[in-house]
């Protein structure tokens, strides 16, 4: 593993964990997410027979 | 008090249920496949640029493109372009949204079906195959049939009920049932509670993968820190970092799964947010999606999975492991969990999580396909979905006959979940950024938003993202397509197979038609007011 590696990989882990947490300071912090978010498989399609 | 209880709970099952949306294959299987194909630390470099510069600008427009079609009423990809661009060819863009969900749910229900059957063959103890490397290959060759075409058909070696063929049957069955019945919602909620436990059991493999030292005294370089070398380091073996990122195609497959993992450029996402209300965030949804999948896949799939395989497999056994993407994690994920405490159990636990990580995906999978059907052929969602399950089902059977090295999930994998994903993708941004236009476009995606998304965004997707899809396009055209065209030319599997996919999309294509002909007739575009 060489310093380039090690680099690479600290920036790289840190950045998607420090992504991940700031997406959850942002839903956490905004007082309307709760309502306003969705996930894919959660939208209702409307088209039930 | 309580309603401050309620509010956080609210909030938590709503992280819960964003970041673990986007987790499937994608990340723990398919990624480490990639990047050890491409000897790691090269292949991050395209891959994180693809991130930035493709991934998460697409994501955001094709929420909004989705937006845009359902408030004029169109949900299906071929609808939404119809509305989005005037012009006559533009419904027939929009097939390849049908063809490529179609597609990989073809060969993707597969895979699930090996999670399936890993999780049930640890949880009866069958995966117990002691130390030494070469079983766990074997296993895998003999469970999925990799030494003839047909194997997975031949139940004397191995017993129906313990086949890939059996759980593949088992996966499908599941799935149509949530689809058919419409219970997806369902399983979203089981999952957003399950995909968290997937990651502590990811993390708690992540811990046994970093403390795995040398196994192996009589063969010392092949340690933990080599494995993550491996990884990470730029440059390895006698090629230069330079001569990595020479190469066409890591570019190509570094935007694929990129693609592939968040589920851009399948025409899935465009298809679910057409349903959504005009005032539902877009922004801070996907771009919560996108950090989940970003985290499973680079910090834990990155990490367990390629570091693991060099231990127990060396340079030239990963190497040999990745001819195929998605084998890497079924060889050495349970070598892993076979040197932990509770290993069996562990193993049981995490290939079940992942099935349901998968189920959660697959069963959105045939929803564009659905939405072309109802909207323009008229049908009911349970004539589609029983219409799907039939062509799915042709799909599947072919992929599954010809298993000699995976060729036909393989060639699949990369036609469709690589170069269509890549089209479609390119096709979109087109569209957005030209079509469409950065002052719409943006208005768009600012509605209900609750992030401000940068305004340069626009230009990434309208002048960026073109440049950059075009080039390593052209370059991989230049490089290596002539090989390809070889290649189908050699091998009759390889041929039937890109016959097959040129099948489906003619269908497609056929499909969109007769609905364009509908749409002609009862939504004249003339009359529409352009808002």
């Amino acid at each position: 593993m060489t310093i380039g590696g090690w680099i690479i990989m600290i920036v790289s882990v840190g950045f998607v964990t420090g992504f991940l947490g700031w997406c959850i300071y942002r839903v956490v912090r905004e007082p309307e997410a709760p309502k306003k978010l969705h996930v894919q498989g959660e939208i209702d399609t409307h088209d039930q027979d | 008090m309580n309603q401050g209880k309620e509010t956080w709970g609210t909030r938590v099952g709503v992280i819960l249920a964003v970041t673990g949306s986007a987790v499937g294959l994608g990340n723990f299987l398919r990624f480490p496949g990639k990047a050890a194909q491409y000897e790691g630390g090269a292949f991050m470099i395209p891959y994180f640029v693809a991130l930035f510069l493709l991934g998460l600008p697409i994501a955001w427009a094709e929420w909004a493109t989705g937006r845009y079609g359902g408030a004029r009423g169109y949900n299906s990809l071929p609808g939404i372009f119809r509305v989005m661009w005037r012009n006559k060819l533009s419904p027939y863009l929009g097939a390849l949204g049908v063809l490529v969900p179609v597609a990989i749910y073809m060969y993707y229900v597969y895979i699930e079906g090996w999670c399936l059957g890993y999780a049930w063959k640890f949880a009866t103890g069958e995966m117990a195959l002691g130390p030494e490397q070469s079983a766990y290959a074997r296993f895998f060759s003999e469970f999925v049939g990799l030494n003839n075409h047909g194997a997975a058909y031949d139940f004397t070696t191995i017993h129906f009920a313990g086949s890939a063929l059996f759980f593949l049957g088992v996966c499908f069955v599941i799935n149509f049932v949530l689809i058919y019945r419409g219970l997806s919602k369902g399983i979203e909620w089981f999952c957003k509670w399950a995909m968290p436990a997937l990651v502590l059991c990811a993390l708690i493999v992540l811990v046994r993968v970093l403390t795995l030292g040398t196994p192996d005294p009589a063969k010392p370089d092949q340690n933990v820190l080599n494995g993550l070398g491996f990884m990470w380091n730029l440059g390895w073996g006698d090629k230069t970092i330079w001569q990595q990122l020479s190469d066409a195609q890591m570019w190509l497959e570094a935007a694929g799964q990129i693609f592939f993992s968040l589920s851009v450029g399948f025409g899935i996402i465009c298809c679910y947010a057409s349903y959504l209300k005009p005032n539902d965030d877009i922004a801070l949804s996907s771009v919560t999606a996108v950090a989940g999948n970003e985290f499973c896949e680079v910090a834990l799939g990155g990490l367990i999975t390629v570091p693991a395989a060099f231990v127990f497999l060396g340079t030239v056994g990963v190497m040999a492991a990745t001819k195929s993407t998605f084998n890497l994690g079924f060889i050495t994920l349970p070598m892993v969990f076979n040197t932990m405490p509770l290993g069996q159990f562990a193993g049981a636990v995490f290939f079940f999580l992942l099935f349901l990580a998968a189920l959660t995906s697959s069963v959105s999978m045939l929803q564009p396909a659905i939405a072309l059907l109802e909207e323009g052929l008229g049908l009911g969602r349970r004539a589609s979905v029983s219409l799907l399950g039939f062509i799915t089902a042709a799909g599947s059977a072919f992929v599954v006959y010809f298993s000699k090295d995976v060729i036909a999930l393989d060639t699949m994998d990369f036609w469709v979940g690589s170069v269509c994903i890549y089209i479609l993708a390119t096709i979109e941004v087109l569209l957005f950024g030209w079509v469409l236009g950065i002052e719409k476009g943006y208005q768009e995606l600012e509605r209900g938003a609750e992030i401000r998304i940068p305004r340069f965004v626009m230009y990434v997707i309208k002048y960026v993202a073109p440049v950059y899809l075009f080039t390593v396009f052209a370059v991989w055209l230049h490089q290596m397509a002539g090989a390809y065209v070889q290649k189908i030319g050699h091998d009759p599997v390889v041929a039937m197979t890109v016959g097959f996919i040129g099948l489906v999309f003619a269908l497609a294509i056929l499909l969109t038609a007769q609905s364009v002909r509908r749409w002609n007739r009862i939504d004249p575009l003339e009359k529409e007011t352009d808002t």
